[in-house]
């Protein structure tokens, strides 16, 4: 085991060994702060770009298995644990977490203290950060080598992780619905919802176009989840409000929530160091009801929570707000099924109390049923 | 919503005597309570038969009375005090069993007394064993599957579908005379005759033995408004057969994925409505097969346990203080989170460390008792670490 360096834009450098691949990697550092789903997190395309840096000590107890990726690879940039587990301790585990990274070749560092990082992250903001694993380069090289890397603000990545050709996930039992979902980078629970509750999905690249997109004749349209700066989705923008226009029914979360909201046209912008668990609580402001959450942003969306708003698409209001720091987390059109929330329905990994929206999206489309069958 | 402001004086029962099996964490939770009720200006009067607690000290309530934690005893306490409601979910399976006395001889009805923290309904469906069975199949969970059986071929037979070992139940006996574990067809037959015989109906429930299989606890509160968190979970390293409170144990459980996890957790939370705890904490506790992954429900506390004060010390969510506050009509959210003092307690902690808890036994000290671990509880006291390498 040779050593290896963590090492952020600020200089600031936590000294570990080499875990899972070696050589050098780079991204943005983020902490993830949940006790179970590491291979969720892992196969989370959300996470394109970025350094993972989790809080739970003992990471690897249970393994990975074929049923648990959301995904079709592992994309986060790097991987950060304090202890990687020397065994592993469950009856689906197919292999060992560090073997399959390093299949997967993704570089990771063990022993460096967690808990520092994410203080230091939590104060100073999330920033650029690379891992050195057994090179020989001097701590200024390191230093010089992370501050030569892009910033996550103004990344546009929808392309790195979007499907290249449409693919259907077909209904479960009988079909009700068709839903076109856009993929900015979709994990593989938010169409397995969709499908339990009778959907057919047809998973669509980021660049469809708006007439690619009615030739399927869809009775709602999905916005995922995704990784980079909502700021820099200009096309995708355009797209929404072109189905806005169309009156089609839209459920966006996540990357899809904070493009609704600037396609309606509020502002986004950066999080000191975003939510990234699935502890979060958030109120439901019509119900009261508090969920526990999944949640995986970095940027948020900025607009009125102290009354409703109008938009061209009509009036509509903030629904959910973070209980810990008061972030909008949710928005509705009140007069047309348009909603969207931040944090994740889905769960994979993490909570199912908001499992109910998916619900909420099937009532919308019953509700406003499509209007261009007759063409 | 707000507190109950009908309540401005409380009966909190205590716990009684500490004995093998209900130590301090009780006088721990019911101080927490008393300390709770006070700040809200409210009138507490304590019951406790042990004067040797922190709880029974005078500055924690307005009337304290060193009495047996009887119904006939609290009911004179009642007559006398006239409080507005009684809280008994702090004080262990003595001061639960004490209100449902208190209950079913009509002294709360007769006194306009409330009982807060959870109703009698709520206790007895998550402490008889059949309607908790009922319960379980009602929301998807599965219990251990047993079969009844009136003969030495319906056992044999029973044996056949459930598979050694196998547990012997004989139906009406006393003290669970006549009851064992067979792992084979020779101490089945010897067993389950001697079950048959003693029986005063010859009944025996054979029922699948969970021996060896993991021990999970989840511990779980929710308010009026039906929101529901779940504060801990713990994981056994002694597996299923070794009580709990002897067991080593670890925060949070390490060995489930989230998949796992999260179906424990979706069970908690469908359990606990169900059973209808809807001011407080409840302890749920899960055996999963090491090999399959299946999930059996093995029973539920309505009422803070001793691995509540476990799980408040591991996450710093102090379980009994907010179980009192949710008792007197607060709601999670609006209630502060006692670390950050900014954030509401509606959350689910999050640990970046591991918590391991270890008995004490004192057999030197108990000549004649078997030191062999069973399910019934031997340790006299635990130990509790906390660390993060």
């Amino acid at each position: 085991m040779s050593k290896a360096f963590f090492v952020l834009d600020d200089g600031r450098i936590f000294e570990g060994s080499s875990w899972a691949a070696t050589g050098k990697t780079f991204g943005e550092a983020v902490f993830q702060t949940g006790m179970t789903g590491y291979q969720e997190t892992l196969t989370d395309p959300s996470y394109h770009k970025q350094v993972v840096v989790m809080t739970a000590p003992h990471i690897g107890n249970t393994g990975v298995n074929t049923f648990d990726n959301e995904s079709k690879k592992y994309w986060v940039a790097g991987f950060v644990v304090r202890n990687p587990s020397t065994l592993t301790s469950n009856w689906r585990s197919e292999k060992d977490l560090e073997a399959e990274l390093i299949d997967q070749a993704i570089v990771g560092i063990q022993g460096v203290d967690t808990r520092a990082i994410t203080r230091h992250l939590r104060d100073r903001g999330a920033m650029r950060v690379g891992i050195f694993s057994g090179l020989e380069l001097t701590r200024e090289e390191m230093v010089i080598e992370v501050r030569k890397q892009p910033a996550m603000s103004g990344a546009y990545l929808s392309a790195d992780v979007s499907t290249e050709s449409t693919y259907v996930v077909p209904a479960v039992w009988e079909k009700k619905f068709t839903v076109a979902a856009i993929d900015l980078g979709i994990k593989g629970a938010s169409p397995r919802a969709m499908a339990e509750r009778g959907i057919e999905v047809h998973v669509m690249p980021y660049n469809t176009t708006i007439d690619e997109m009615l030739a399927i004749n869809p009775d709602g349209v999905f916005l995922s989840n995704g990784p980079g700066d909502p700021a820099t989705m200009t096309e995708t923008i355009e797209l929404v409000r072109a189905i806005l226009a169309q009156e089609i029914p839209i459920f966006g979360i996540c990357f899809g929530h904070q493009i609704l909201g600037r396609a309606l046209g509020f502002e986004t912008y950066k999080l000191q160091f975003g939510h990234r668990g699935i502890n979060q609580p958030v109120i439901d402001r019509k119900t009261g009801k508090v969920e526990i959450t999944a949640h995986n942003h970095g940027f948020a969306l900025q607009a009125p929570t102290d009354a409703g708003f109008s938009t061209v698409y009509g009036p509509g209001q903030v629904t959910h707000v973070s209980l810990n720091d008061g972030v909008v987390e949710g928005l509705e059109l009140t007069e047309r099924g348009a909603f969207s929330v931040q944090y994740h329905p889905e769960a994979a990994a993490g909570p199912h109390d908001a499992a109910y929206l998916f619900d909420r999206f099937v009532d919308l489309m019953v509700q406003y049923p499509r209007k261009v069958e007759a063409l | 919503m707000a507190r109950d402001e009908s309540i401005n004086s409380v009966l909190v029962i205590g716990s009684g005597p500490i004995v093998i099996g209900q130590a301090c964490e009780f006088d721990y939770s019911g101080t927490q309570a008393c300390r709770v009720l006070r700040a809200e200006g409210i009138r507490v009067i304590l019951v406790n038969s042990n004067p040797a607690t922190i709880m029974t000290d005078p500055e924690f309530a307005d009337a304290t009375y060193i009495e047996p934690i009887t119904p006939e005893f609290i009911e004179r306490i009642i007559a006398r005090e006239r409080p507005d409601a009684v809280l008994a979910t702090l004080g262990g399976q003595t001061a639960l069993n004490a209100a449902i006395g208190l209950f079913k001889a009509g002294t709360l009805e007769r006194y306009n007394v409330k009982l807060i923290g959870a109703d009698v309904d709520a206790i007895e469906r998550g402490e008889n064993r059949e309607l908790f069975r009922g319960i379980v199949e009602k929301i998807g969970g599965e219990s251990a599957r047993s079969i009844i059986c009136h003969t030495m071929d319906d056992v044999m037979g029973a044996v056949t579908q459930l598979g050694y070992p196998a547990v012997i139940r004989p139906s009406f006996t006393m003290g669970g005379l006549g009851s064992g574990i067979a792992f084979d067809e020779e101490s089945l037959r010897q067993i389950a005759g001697a079950g048959l015989r003693h029986s005063p109906t010859s009944e025996v429930l054979i029922e699948e033995s969970i021996i060896g299989w993991k021990e999970y606890e989840l511990e779980v509160m929710r308010d009026k408004s039906d929101n529901v968190v779940i504060v801990c979970s713990i994981e056994n390293i002694d597996p299923m057969g070794v009580h709990t409170g002897d067991s080593i144990t670890v925060a949070p459980a390490l060995t489930l994925t989230d998949v796992e996890y999260q179906k424990l957790r979706d069970l908690s939370i469908d359990i606990i409505r169900e059973v209808g705890v809807d001011t407080g904490g409840c302890n749920i506790q899960f055996a999963v097969n090491p090999d399959t992954g299946r999930i059996i429900v093995i029973e539920m506390n309505p009422r803070v346990s001793r691995s509540s004060a476990l799980a408040s010390k591991a996450t710093g969510f102090p379980i009994a203080k907010i179980a009192t506050k949710l008792a007197i009509g607060y709601t999670l959210d609006e209630i502060k989170n006692d670390i950050t003092q900014v954030t509401p307690a509606s959350f689910e902690p999050t640990l970046d460390y591991i918590v391991v808890k270890a008995p004490r036994f004192a057999f030197e000290k108990f000549q004649d008792a078997d030191p062999r671990l069973t399910t019934t509880m031997k340790s006299v006291g635990e130990a509790m670490a906390i660390g993060r390498s």
